[in-house]
């Protein structure tokens, strides 16, 4: 058995045991004071830090497991760390060696990933270290194996990694649910909270604990409010688009000044464009990298070691570097594009000056005029210390059926007690037990209105305890836990006999691609060739401008916060915070339309081009706007209005068309919308996508796993066809109420609409004009319209075909 | 109809919408790779629980498109079960549903490769079937076949890419046919894999289906080689 929680050491003592205040002398460090305050607190059932970037944050939250390892060795799993990534994982393995060593102390440190090698991994279950460090994921793993309950016996702490990037996503819930799962094991498992700065450390700590215990919070000393400022530049921005290379003169004079600087991009797309065009500026060669997601891991590993070796003055990058990694002696931090979120702007500034109580220095640079504003109130916020966060509706049944499924795996077990348990994780403490037995059902029999299935189910009920039906099953229920669905992607290798891989493209992106096409991957110009074996083949290219390269852009939505911000500006009599050219674009907006208000819709109708087009400025966030348009479009298409195409950007959808719309108001009717919400947007790619994530979470369709694809795919069939056939012949299949609910607060967003519906009251100010007017200038640049389809689609099949046919002299 | 006309071996047919093919002057109607019974079979050997609808949607489609034609006689081209359980353990109505379709007229099994033995159901089970210039069969066979005769086959389930949408279609040239898959639950093989350019050349068309069947040449499709994982 395991020690009781703080038997070991002393709580309520002030002083640290002897070898390991000897060790913080021998380098004539002082702990923190959250340090000690964590060695004070260590038998708290719960407890959640909140320190700033490098505020000493791990080593606050493993040195009550030294301590209590060091005066009381034992063997056996002691404490489970877990991080949102693999990489951290190995990161603090080797920074825990030093310590551990330097102390001498006799204590085991592994890190368990999807890379840890089979054997490894075997040997780990059965014989644990004392501190295991790995991932949601593989934590899920390891529960669902039979010998959970010995390798996790003796379990007496578990701490939670940068648990503010895992809290409110999928990865986080699945979280949840497995320390309640371990918290069955081990009854009386202590759990610590390592965050970043957040804006309501209760809710965090509401996660961390198991409800409805108590969760205190200690807040270390956030430390010297950071200097940030927005980057002047000689050129103005653009009126749209992203990307910031208007900048690019600057932002070298910036790397040249500094030590080590991280420029962060929110697409990996526009990282891409701006490291081309950074290194065609970059005349005195400065070493200069690029980091993002899609590149291939041997791409990425050669720029993090450059990185820790200091060999490197800038690294382009996306969010993929957030995390607390520590790279190396960044002294800037510049955000290009308007960071969307002031949270996540807080954090990435977090990233320079690794160095307690030493502000940290960033720059803003807005892509384009409007992001000038949204900077401006961003950097605002930021001083006032008011962050930003979306309330995290109840976990997702996902989530749930797949844990349901996992814990199936790991042997019999009785529904009332899994109910209760899984009621003990924070996100699904409200859940009625309605939902969990539909969720249970699922897992067992499909749960579909016509039993099918009754002889192959795949969970039985015998002797009162739910059981595998057929043991094989285990494997496939294994293979396919986690919560991450990626879009199905394809490699990319340079072409020739063991060409060097590059990273990897969306198959989407792929498939619109002929051999001459090129793209920009890892900085450099391709061509492409062709595709062998699932693998896109291309060569490198010089001196050719590259095709957008499309994959894997993560668009972020503005956060309500932001938008409220930005609409308050807007009442400012003048704007002397803003450069001239912004201001003076304001003003006139102001002289010949008006400006948004929080409290009223601002709607525009005017002629150009041919076209009569409309405006709605519902600074709803890109998700909502777009769904706006959707519904919106989809509303006139009935009334004879004849739309043709819609875009929408965080703060606006615009809206072109045949006919002249003259009294915008009963479009923005809430029943109608929410009805059109009911029927017609069941059918859209949004709810299909939404679907599939959905369905492969619960355990319907196998993922693609990598190595796992053939060429030829007539046996699966895409998981729109599923879609399909239970909204015809089962409408009320619980994996349509949850893709309904999933969408309605993801991609549709509907909740921000919702939300600007009530905000507006039915308040709304049409506009007509003879122009264009300034604030919509830009959305006529944007990227990313969308044609109201319908027969326009078959049209545009039965076109291209004729055009095929006739150059092959067959029309 | 919104089907596409085409002569093969000197038989004039119709490639339709739904993926079937009809031969007006035999009444003869062909559909391919039903795949009845996928669900349950995969529920059978413990793999994923799939919404059990699909044998029901296929005979619905089916059935509309026999009451509309009223064919003489009805050929399925192989793998018209997802395997040789899945027809034994069809459920009551379902057989009995392919019953009340088989009355009045001529029903052929063809075997397919998920299907080698009878179904145990109504109609006639053959390896081939030869009607006059045509043999159906489920996998095309390489090469010339030297008669004059033209060959009708299923079993790839051809897909093609089109203005950035995957679709089924038929492939054909002067002397082959190869139809789409027509059951519910059914993926697809895209024309640029190696196993389809090999056994229709370049000269061929694709028939896309869709509202109307469109042809388009395979060699403008080719052209622009896309990720062959097409899926609908």
């Amino acid at each position: 058995m395991a020690p009781g929680p703080g038997a070991a050491y002393h709580p309520g003592m002030d002083r640290l045991p002897p070898r390991i205040d000897a060790w913080f002398a021998a380098r004539g460090w002082v702990p923190h004071p959250h340090q000690l305050e964590m060695l004070r607190r260590a038998d708290a059932p719960a407890l959640l830090l909140v320190a700033p970037t490098g505020g000493g944050k791990t080593l606050a939250g493993f040195l009550p497991t030294l301590a209590e390892l060091a005066e009381n060795p034992r063997p056996g799993l002691h404490t489970l760390y877990i991080s949102p990534l693999k990489a951290l994982a190995a990161d603090i393995r080797r920074n825990l060696a030093v310590p551990v060593a330097g102390m001498g102390l006799d204590i085991r440190v592994e890190d368990r990933t999807g890379d840890t090698a089979a054997e490894a991994r075997r040997r780990q279950r059965a014989d644990p270290p004392h501190i295991l460090l790995t991932t949601p994921e593989s934590l899920a793993l390891l529960l669902s194996y039979e010998d959970a309950a010995r390798t996790f016996a003796g379990l007496s702490r578990v701490i939670v990694d940068e648990i503010h990037a895992l809290h409110d996503s999928r990865r986080g819930d699945q979280l949840a649910l497995a320390l309640a799962r371990l918290e069955g094991l081990v009854p009386g498992l202590r759990r610590v909270g390592l965050s970043a700065t957040v804006e309501d450390p209760p809710a965090l700590a509401r996660f961390l604990a198991r409800h409805p215990d108590p969760c205190p919070v200690l807040q270390a000393d956030p430390g010297p409010d950071p200097d940030i400022r927005m980057l002047e530049t000689a050129s103005p921005p653009p009126w749209a688009g992203g990307g910031g290379r208007h900048a690019i003169p600057e932002v070298l004079d910036a790397i040249r000044r500094h030590r080590t600087t991280l420029i962060f991009h929110n697409t990996r797309a526009q990282a891409e464009l701006f490291f081309r065009d950074l290194w065609l500026a970059n005349e005195e060669g400065l070493p200069i990298g690029i980091h993002h997601g899609s590149l291939a891991r041997e791409q990425r590993q050669r720029v993090e070691a450059a990185m820790a070796a200091g060999a490197l003055r800038a690294v382009v990058c996306t969010g993929t570097l957030d995390l607390g990694i520590d790279w190396g002696d960044v002294d800037l931090v510049i955000q290009v594009g308007a960071p969307k979120n002031v949270k996540r702007l807080v954090q990435r500034i977090g990233r320079a000056n690794h160095r307690y109580n030493a502000p940290s220095k960033a720059l803003l640079v807005p892509a384009n005029r409007f992001e000038v504003v949204e900077c401006v109130a961003a950097l605002e916020a930021a001083r006032a210390h008011e962050l930003d966060g979306e309330p995290r509706g109840p976990g997702p049944r996902d989530v749930l059926i797949q844990h349901i499924l996992a814990r199936a795996c790991a042997g019999p077990f009785d529904a009332d007690a899994l109910y209760a348990e899984v009621r003990t994780a924070g996100p699904y403490a409200g859940l009625e037990r309605e939902k969990f037995d539909a969720c249970l059902d699922f897992a067992a029999t499909g749960g579909y209105a016509l039993r099918a299935y009754d002889r192959y189910q795949r969970l039985v009920r015998r002797d009162g305890l739910w059981h595998l039906r057929d043991p094989r099953a285990a494997l496939r229920i294994r293979m396919n836990l986690g919560t991450i669905v990626g879009t199905d992607t394809l490699k990319v290798r340079l072409r020739g006999r063991g060409g060097a891989p590059l990273g990897e493209i969306e198959e989407g992106f792929a498939a619109t691609l002929t051999p001459g096409d090129t793209f920009l991957m890892g900085g450099e110009v391709v061509r492409y060739e062709g595709l062998r074996e699932m693998t896109v083949e291309v060569s490198r290219e010089r001196g050719r401008e590259p095709r957008i390269a499309t994959y894997m852009g993560t668009k972020f939505a503005t956060s309500t916060q932001l938008a409220q911000r930005i609409l308050a500006m807007f009442r400012a009599p003048a704007w002397p915070d803003l450069p001239a050219h912004t201001a003076s674009w304001l003003a006139l907006q102001r002289e010949v339309s008006r400006l948004p208000e929080a409290d009223r819709l601002l709607v525009e109708t005017f002629p150009h081009d041919g076209r009569w087009h409309l405006v709605a400025y519902g600074f709803a966030g890109r998700n909502a706007q777009q769904t706006l348009g959707l519904l919106l479009t989809h509303r006139m298409e009935r009334e004879g209005l004849d739309p043709l195409g819609f875009v929408a950007t965080d703060y606006a959808t615009l809206i072109w068309g045949l006919a002249r719309v003259r009294d915008p108001a009963p479009l923005f009717d809430p029943r109608d919308l929410r009805a059109g919400l009911e029927t017609w947007l069941q059918g859209n790619a949004v709810m299909k996508r939404t679907f599939r994530n959905a369905a492969i979470i619960a355990g319907l369709i196998d993922r693609n796993l990598p190595g796992h694809r053939k060429t030829g795919r007539q046996a699966t069939f895409s998981s729109d066809i599923l879609y399909d056939t239970l909204r015809r012949y089962d409408p009320g299949h619980v994996l349509l109420d949850i893709t309904r609910e999933e969408a309605l607060k993801g991609l549709v967003d509907f909740g921000r609409i919702e939300e600007m519906l009530s905000r507006i009251g039915g308040r709304i100010d049409h506009v007509a004009l003879d122009r264009v007017t300034p604030l919509a200038a830009p959305m006529f640049l944007e990227v990313g319209k969308v044609p109201v389809k319908g027969a326009a689609e078959q049209r545009l099949v039965e076109e291209k075909a004729a055009r095929l046919m006739a150059e092959a002299g067959l029309a | 109809m919104n089907g596409y006309a085409l002569t093969l071996a000197g038989a004039a047919l119709v490639a339709l919408p739904s993926g079937a093919l009809w031969w007006p002057e035999r009444r003869l109607l062909a559909v391919a790779d039903l795949h009845l019974g996928r669900s349950e079979r995969a529920a059978r050997r413990g793999g994923t629980l799939l919404p059990p609808y699909e044998t029901e949607d296929t005979l619905a489609r089916l059935d509309a498109e026999i009451g509309r034609l009223a064919p003489a006689t009805v050929l399925c081209l192989g793998d018209s079960f997802d395997d040789g359980d899945a027809a034994a353990c069809l459920a009551e109505r379902h057989v009995l549903w392919i019953t009340r379709m088989q009355a009045g007229r001529r029903w052929l099994w063809v075997a397919g490769n998920h299907d080698p033995g009878p179904p145990g159901l109504g109609g006639s089970h053959l390896a081939e079937c030869r009607e006059g210039p045509l043999v159906f069969r489920h996998v095309a066979l390489a090469g010339a076949a030297g008669d004059g005769s033209g060959e009708v086959s299923g079993h790839y389930h051809p897909k093609a890419r089109l203005a950035g949408r995957a679709r089924a279609c038929f492939l054909c040239d002067d002397r082959r046919l190869i139809l789409p898959a027509y059951g519910t639950y059914t993926g697809g093989l895209d024309i640029c894999a190696p196993a389809l350019a090999s056994l229709v050349g370049p000269k061929g068309l694709a028939l896309i289906l869709g509202p109307r069947v469109v042809a388009v040449p395979l060699q403008g499709l080719r052209a622009g080689v896309s990720a062959s994982s097409a899926s609908r």
